[in-house]
């Protein structure tokens, strides 16, 4: 089985896709727990129930491509190979976490796999993925930029500037909008008009596809035709992915703008079990279930794992305050 | 060596850092036609469209994109054509730019240059006039230099492309035409003050534009007999405490002379410092001296009472040496 730690490339097998996406639910659901007995402490927002997305679209990349995320970031940071371990670290504040503690669940950066970071701030990280795309084509290099993106930052102004210029300029860029309905708290129909996001891309003539977010190979097909078509010299390319979260907003957030009809609507289109039955039927799962069974175990007992480590590692010092704000 | 203008300085550190590092890159509004003032000329000729890039009006994304191509191994300098504009990319500046090095543990780092042109002058009117440094003084992470000549300028805005953190490089349109010595850049170090006159009477703290006006303000002190030393910070953040508390120690008496608007502006945070470190060395209170609490107005007539004049900076200290007699003329007008 892949290490967990390295980036799922284009040739990954269909075990490792699935395994990666338990690892992601695994992790999140016990983040949801330390959060709950107040081991975890701030804002959290969990990606669970939008796994299809990032490891589809991570997995359609190179190691060295470069992915900038959003606050709700666990899945895609995962998914393009942070180590669990050290993110877990973050999560609860230890020298360890992969940004000493500084981070926290919004600012993830773990630039050795080539997750640059993700932001608090909505469409904050499109223009830095922008700009990562301009240094590979003023280089250059034949590394892509990908930006993930919710449907919120649809109506931000940086989004549009950034399709805008690197529409111009052709930078190779993905841009992966996650269109889970909900912009924070309100439906996607009470900030704009525009029900597809990708509908923007066509403004700023970016070729688009919208697709089954919840389908991981739908997302990981689109998203590796729009990073090859982008490393090749064609320019941006737009995925918009369609899927849903099945947790509120941040951790605490009861959800109550949400039906829960809606709700179980989406729960049956779990991108986790959907994919299962898709390897099922392929035959590359045992009728017995001992495989799913097994790459489940696996991914809880990682998690459990990391979380034991990064709880024995050590609590910031009083210095450590004022370190890192500048360069020396 | 030779004289220089500011601008001509600008224009050639640019070049020189260009030169040096194939990483270094410049990205603004029409700087491949050299800008309104030419402080971009004829680069484009030598290192090509993508290192010298025309950008459209857009500069919340135009500076996250330096930050960014910053991020993936680019040294980029972002001209902001004035520096009221960077209000549109502050989320870019502030929350990107100044604190990714510290919320990654210092995992990534924004060697980032942004140079921007400040000040009141000319009757450029409130959206092209402003003195915004405090702003960018008070974001930990970020770093502030404003340059008052030509050898100067020179040395720092090379400093700044060298540096890892990002730097808000200021320039004053009032100074680009000024002519200067050029000096050896090794032997300057733009991130400390400088002792522009020695005087034992009283210290004059002024940066950018404000230090030839001091200059001139020192000489006239002079023939009142008031001896005026008149510091250069250069760096306006991270601020040279031990350069400024110096000279109040040795003179015992400060003003601190800015374009900005008093009220919250940088000098409260220097009076506040040097008070803190060196008040029982103190004659009288650090006064300020700056624009009233206004936005820069356009009419010209209006702009000369706005700006600090030569006459208000020697009035004012003439008071702070000799008494109160005149205390009242340094002391802007307070918030309506």
């Amino acid at each position: 089985m892949t290490d967990d730690r390295e980036a799922l490339e284009p040739r990954a097998d269909p075990l490792a896709i699935l395994a990666r996406m338990w690892l992601i639910r695994a992790f999140e659901e016990q983040v949801s727990a330390l959060y709950g007995k107040g081991i975890i402490r701030g804002l959290l927002h969990l990606g669970i129930g939008q796994e299809g997305v990032a490891v589809g679209a991570a997995s359609a990349l190179r190691a060295g491509d470069l992915v900038f995320a959003t606050h709700r970031a666990h899945a895609h940071a995962l998914a393009k190979g942070v180590d669990p371990v050290r993110l877990l670290a973050e999560l609860v504040g230890r020298t360890t976490g992969l940004c000493a503690g500084k981070g926290g669940s919004m600012h993830i950066s773990a630039p050795e796999v080539g997750f640059v970071t993700a932001t608090g701030i909505v469409g904050g990280n499109i223009p830095l993925a922008i700009g990562a795309a301009y240094a590979s084509r003023a280089r250059p290099d034949d590394r892509v930029a990908l930006a993930f993106f919710g449907d919120g930052a649809g109506q931000t102004g940086s989004f549009h500037e950034s399709l805008n210029i690197a529409s111009l300029w052709r930078l190779p860029i993905v841009l992966v909008c996650e269109n889970n309905g909900y912009a924070e708290f309100t439906p996607l129909s009470a900030h704009t008009n525009v029900e597809r996001i990708a509908t923007h891309a066509s403004t700023y003539g970016i070729e688009a596809e919208t697709v089954d977010g919840n389908d991981v190979v739908a997302v990981r097909d689109a998203v590796g035709r729009a990073a090859e078509a982008a490393r090749g010299g064609g320019g941006p390319r737009f995925v918009e992915a369609l899927t849903y979260r099945l947790r509120g907003h941040y951790e605490g957030d009861p959800a109550k703008y949400r039906e829960l009809a809606e709700l179980s609507d989406w729960r049956a289109k779990d991108p986790l079990t959907r994919y299962r039955d898709r390897l099922e039927a392929d035959g590359l799962l045992d009728a017995e279930g001992t495989t799913i069974g097994r790459i489940e175990a696996e991914a809880r007992r990682r998690v459990d794992s990391a979380t034991r480590e990064a709880l024995d590692a050590p609590l910031p010092a009083p210095d450590d305050v004022t370190r890192h704000v500048y360069a020396s | 060596m030779a004289d220089i203008r500011y601008v001509d300085a600008i224009r050639a550190a640019l070049e020189d850092e260009l030169a040096a590092d194939e990483a270094v890159c410049l990205l603004g509004e029409d700087i491949t036609l050299g800008g309104p003032f030419g402080a971009t000329k004829g680069l484009v000729d030598r290192f090509g469209e993508w290192r010298i890039r025309n950008t459209p009006i857009s500069e919340a994304t135009v500076v996250g994109l330096a930050v960014g191509a910053a991020l993936a191994g680019a040294r980029p300098v972002v001209e902001v054509m004035f520096i009221d504009f960077i209000t549109l990319a502050m989320d870019q500046l502030v929350n990107h730019a100044a604190k990714l090095r510290y919320m990654s543990g210092g995992a990534l780092s924004v060697p980032l240059t942004i140079r921007a042109q400040f000040g009141a002058t000319g009757g450029f009117g409130a959206h092209h006039s402003q003195s915004l440094e405090a702003w960018f003084a008070h974001v930990p992470g970020l770093r502030v230099l404003a340059p008052s000549t030509p050898a100067d300028a020179y040395a720092a805005l090379r400093a700044a492309i060298r540096a890892d953190d990002p730097v808000l490089y200021l320039e004053h349109r009032g100074l680009y035409w000024q002519r200067g010595e050029q000096a050896d850049p090794a032997a300057v170090d733009p991130w400390r003050v400088r002792v522009r006159r020695p005087g034992r009477d009283v210290t004059i703290l002024a940066w950018s534009r404000m230090v030839p006006l001091s200059l001139e303000a020192a000489d006239r002190l002079a023939e009142d007999g008031i001896e005026a030393e008149v510091v250069d910070l250069r760096a306006l953040s991270p601020l040279d405490l031990e350069g400024i508390v110096a000279s109040a120690r040795r003179t015992r008496r400060v003003a601190v002379v800015h374009e900005a608007v008093t009220t919250g502006g940088l000098g409260a945070e220097i009076a506040a410092a040097i008070t803190e470190a060196a008040f029982g060395d103190l004659a009288a209170p650090v006064l300020r001296i700056g624009a009233p609490f206004a936005p820069p107005p356009a009419g010209p007539e209006l702009e000369a009472l706005f700006v600090p004049s030569v006459d208000r900076v020697v009035e004012a200290t003439r008071a702070l040496v000799r008494g109160p007699a005149a205390a009242s003329v340094g002391v802007s007008p307070a918030p309506a």
